[in-house]
């Protein structure tokens, strides 16, 4: 783990990528041209993310990542062995408690009752939910069900991690607490995290890596290294060099359109 | 994890208090405030109604001069209706027999109309082509005016209890049916998603996504069959002369003498009081099972 702030060294990832885009164009059959050519790796201890404007294609660049969706031109190639996904919605079944929820994609995978509970009940911990697992996702805030979804998605301890927009439906407040809360899951887990947000300051704050897109169709126009260590302290928002990387995305954002 | 836990207190107290849902308890007090004003409403209206009843007999009484063939009063179906309540031959208890075959027939009927429903519903949800081959017929069974097939029942499955039950079953499958397809084919599509993603087997999104979803749907279904699976009941009594006979038969029967007209009332009154509390138990089953998580549960009665 890599542990210097002073340096201001970007964090980059270490071994062969576990995400590659080369040339990856997407063109739905109704001729909507989602993305253009789009190009990059995420290798592990990588946390790139992707700000670009609404409609530009970055939910299809997540979906084309996991396989939900197959692109029509280039190469995609990831690591699908266990993949974590958050979606914008919490998509928590309503059904279940917050430790069911958390144990179902290890369920759906088959793992053994008894590993999956002992998994889930540690994934609990990670997002701070203790004391909430018997409660119905109706009784949770915005940020309590996100918090399931992630600790549901931690349990097969994905190798990759896809976010989009996971905390767009919250209160700044929310979102900065469960911003802090990621920068320690990735210390933690180590894996290659692709995030998408329509936050500049949220991109900046998480990644090592900052990707701009233009609208549709979505092309990579910025590409930015956060010179920041791994240890991103909550008051890292108010550095000025925090507030210039942010003021220049911005301004790539203005021309995106 | 000590890096993880540092931050506990301020968490906890960030999200506990947005945590509780305040338009909820408002919700609460709200409904608590008067609760007479459930129960003033329809009472007014009963009395209208049985204002009504009296005006309507009294008319009959004068004109007739006796009571042949006029409408009896609301007081005499009680006196000489439902009184005695507890007599081997007279009043009440010969009736409650009656309705005891109907309870029978109908929990029967809205059983087979609940497997045999599903059953259908998922096999319409897994395949397109078996839900068009099947559709048609579904709507055919609800749309077919029952007392026109009852003969041609009565020549495939006889005068028993088993062409009794084919009754209920063509009247209560049909919500059964429409109300889990609709519950089954509307899972949220990022659930489709998240279970593509965990390589879920049709089978597994069947148990662990559509059919639990579903389960407010079929409840709803339930509830209106349970009110069509009387109908069919009472309706084959009028019907079919042999097998155990239920509270139609009964009614049918004190309708013939006007001096048995009372009683004929008061088996009017059981069938509908019998159709009401089915509605309202199932209500409360649903109710039971899906208040955790079902938005719609709380409201409903
Ligand atoms: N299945 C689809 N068929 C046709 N067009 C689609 C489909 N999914 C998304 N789109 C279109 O592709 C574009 C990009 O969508 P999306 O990736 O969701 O954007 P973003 O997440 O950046 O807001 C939008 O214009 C959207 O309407
Ligand atoms: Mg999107």
């Amino acid at each position: 783990m890599m542990t210097d702030p002073g340096t201001a060294a970007p964090t980059s990832g270490s071994g062969a990528p576990r995400l590659k885009f080369q040339n990856v164009s997407m063109v739905f059959p109704d001729g909507t041209h989602a993305l253009d050519d789009v190009s990059f790796n995420v290798a592990p201890g990588e946390f790139v993310t992707v700000v670009g404007p609404s409609g530009c294609g970055k939910s299809t660049l997540l979906r084309i990542a996991s396989g939900l969706t197959p692109h029509t031109s280039g190469v995609c190639e990831v690591d699908r062995g266990s993949i974590g996904y958050v979606f914008q919605d919490a998509t928590l079944l309503p059904w279940r408690t917050v430790q069911r929820n958390v144990e179902l994609n290890a369920e759906l995978h088959g793992m053994p009752k008894a590993e999956r509970q002992a998994k889930a009940t540690d994934a609990i911990k990670l997002v701070n939910l203790v004391g909430h697992e018997k409660k119905f996702p109706k009784q949770l805030s915005g940020g309590m069900k996100m918090r399931t979804s992630l600790a549901r998605s931690l349990v097969l301890n994905p190798k990759v991690f896809l976010f989009d927009e996971p905390f767009g439906a919250l209160d700044e407040i929310t979102r900065e607490f469960l911003n802090d809360e990621l920068i320690r899951l990735f210390q933690h887990e180590q894996f290659a995290g692709l995030f998408i947000t329509h936050s500049i300051s949220e991109a900046v704050f998480l990644s090592t890596r900052v990707l701009v897109m233009s609208a549709r169709p979505g092309r990579i126009i910025g590409d930015y290294q956060v010179p920041f260590g791994a240890d991103r302290p909550h008051d890292l928002r108010f550095d000025p060099a925090f507030a210039e990387l942010c003021g220049r995305i911005s301004n790539d954002l203005k021309d995106a359109h | 994890m000590a890096m993880t836990t540092q931050h506990v207190p301020s968490f906890e107290a960030a999200l506990t208090d947005d945590g509780e849902d305040p338009v909820r308890t408002i919700e609460r007090t709200g409904k608590s405030r008067n609760p007479l004003r459930n129960f003033v409403p329809p009472f007014l209206m009963f009395l209208v109604f049985l204002g009504i009843w009296y005006a309507y007999s009294g008319l009959r009484y004068d004109i007739a001069a006796q009571r042949i063939n006029a409408l009896p009063f609301p007081h005499e179906v009680i006196r000489d209706g439902f009184l005695p309540l507890w007599d081997e031959n007279n009043g009440l208890r010969p009736a409650l027999g009656y309705l005891w075959v109907t309870l029978i027939g109908t929990l029967t009927g809205l059983g087979v109309s609940i497997v045999l429903g599903v059953m259908i519903a998922v096999v319409m949800n897994l395949s397109k082509s078996a839900e068009r081959a099947i559709f048609p017929y579904a709507v055919v069974a609800q749309t077919v005016p029952i007392l026109a097939i009852l003969p041609l029942l009565t020549q495939v499955f006889g005068e028993k209890f088993m062409v009794r039950l084919v009754v209920i079953v063509l009247i209560a499958i049909f919500p059964v049916i429409t109300n889990t397809l609709f519950g089954l084919q509307s899972a949220d599509r990022l659930h489709h998603d998240l279970f593509t993603l965990n390589k879920a087997s049709r089978w597994t999104r069947l148990w662990k996504l559509e059919l639990p979803g579903a389960v407010p749907a079929l409840m709803t279904g339930v509830r209106i069959a349970s009110g069509g699976a009387v109908i069919g009941a009472v309706v084959a009594d009028f019907f079919f002369t042999r097998g155990e006979k239920g509270i139609g038969f009964f009614i049918r029967v004190k309708q013939q003498r006007a001096s048995e007209r009372p009683e004929m009332f008061m088996g009017t009154i059981l069938a509908s009081m019998f159709g009401v509390v089915m509605f309202l138990v199932i209500g409360y089953i649903t109710n039971r099972a899906i208040r955790n998580w079902h938005d719609s549960a709380r409201d409903r009665t």
